[in-house]
């Protein structure tokens, strides 16, 4: 459970684009979370609550934007979504080791005041 | 939440001072970039180094400290070997690793579910790197949370126990599909344990399918000189590539 201190180093970055941006508020923070990343979104809400508490972005709203695992199939040479843990292109039956999206673990954006 | 423009400010309308302006910043900045930057620092030093480096990833249990032993004791008499040990509190498993003629520095995490690299990089400082062939990082027994963390490793060595059952790597696919090699320990209790090798083989396989697969049994013995030779042929190509680097300068 490192979800806490994943929620902390984004809190960090957002306090410091804030700063840079001389605003003073942070209404809302917006994650990109990839489903291979190895954090679980509800887990890193709960951590929200905790990190934002005396700071510029208490009371702020936490946007979690799930990012759907996306291989490529060396065969087809095409995109796919896994339907499980096992990468096998759906087409033809290759399992697939090149995961092109779903690792995403990002501060995409903030809104500030 | 004021209803004036959806801000989340706690103060009432009237003292609410509806003047700012809410704007949006576009970061895109990853999570673990901290980390990431220390562990390609690390990388740096271990490659300037010529060191072969590994990130050895397992539940408790699984016998990663036992498996450590005997390489230290046996492949520790052909290469020089030296290890960085996680654990939560003690220092048991650091304990147990000394003795064998290889430095060993124990990081004891605390509360912290995983090595970061920040950590292995104030380690290391422990540890006089000329002397050493490869570095074994040992991380904290746990096969979630370390997945996430490059440590600046060049191999992710996942063990997995014939006594935990067959659908680990269903269970912790993220720690199979970033390792180099998955290591099938205490492959000697196998039938006791009522363990499907064939299963097992095969759920590896499936969903790891970039890694390479080595039955052994820290206990007995069986298996581990391929591991030792599997050591040995990455190592030497770590040194090829540093003289290549060498060379080119």
């Amino acid at each position: 459970m490192h979800e806490w201190s994943v929620m902390a180093s984004a809190l960090e970055i957002a306090l410091e684009q804030t700063r840079r941006q001389g605003a003073s508020r942070i209404h809302s923070i917006t994650l990109r979370i990839g489903e291979l990343s190895g954090v679980v979104p509800e887990a890193l809400t709960f951590a929200f609550e905790s990190v934002i508490a005396g700071t510029p972005a208490e009371g702020a709203h936490l946007i979690v934007e799930a990012v759907p695992i996306l291989c490529h199939c060396p065969r087809c040479a095409e995109e796919f979504h896994p339907a499980d843990v096992i990468y096998q292109c759906p087409s033809c039956g290759q399992i697939s080791a090149n995961v092109r999206r779903g690792r995403e673990l990002e501060l995409a954006s903030l809104e500030v005041s | 939440m004021c209803r004036d423009c959806k801000c989340s400010t706690n103060a009432s309308a009237l003292e609410h001072d509806h003047a700012h302006e809410h704007r949006t910043l576009t970061v895109h900045e990853h999570l673990l970039a901290r980390n990431d930057h220390q562990a390609e620092h690390n990388r740096e030093l271990f490659r300037a180094k010529g060191l072969l480096v590994l990130n050895v990833l397992s539940s408790p249990g699984s016998g990663k400290t036992r498996l450590l032993e005997r390489t230290l004791s046996d492949l520790g008499q052909r290469l020089r070997l030296g290890v960085i040990v996680g654990d939560l509190q003690t220092d048991n498993d650091a304990q147990r690793l000394s003795g064998r003629g290889a430095p060993v520095v124990p990081i004891t995490t605390g509360t912290v579910c995983h090595l970061e690299a920040e950590m292995v990089a104030r380690a290391v400082q422990q540890v006089d790197l000329d002397a050493l062939d490869i570095l074994v990082i040992e991380n904290v027994g746990n096969l979630v949370c370390p997945a996430s963390f490059d440590l600046g490793e060049d191999l992710r060595v996942v063990l997995l126990s014939t006594t935990e059952g067959e659908d680990k790597p269903l269970k912790y696919p993220l720690a199979f599909k970033t390792a180099n090699v998955v290591l099938v320990n205490k492959i000697d209790l196998a039938e006791a344990a009522g363990f499907d090798r064939q299963t097992a083989l095969e759920n590896i396989h499936r969903v790891a399918p970039q890694a390479a697969v080595l039955e052994v049994s820290a206990r007995t013995g069986a298996g581990l000189e391929t591991w030792y030779h599997y050591l040995e042929s990455r190592w030497a190509e770590r040194r090829l590539s540093r003289s290549s680097a060498t060379a080119l300068r």
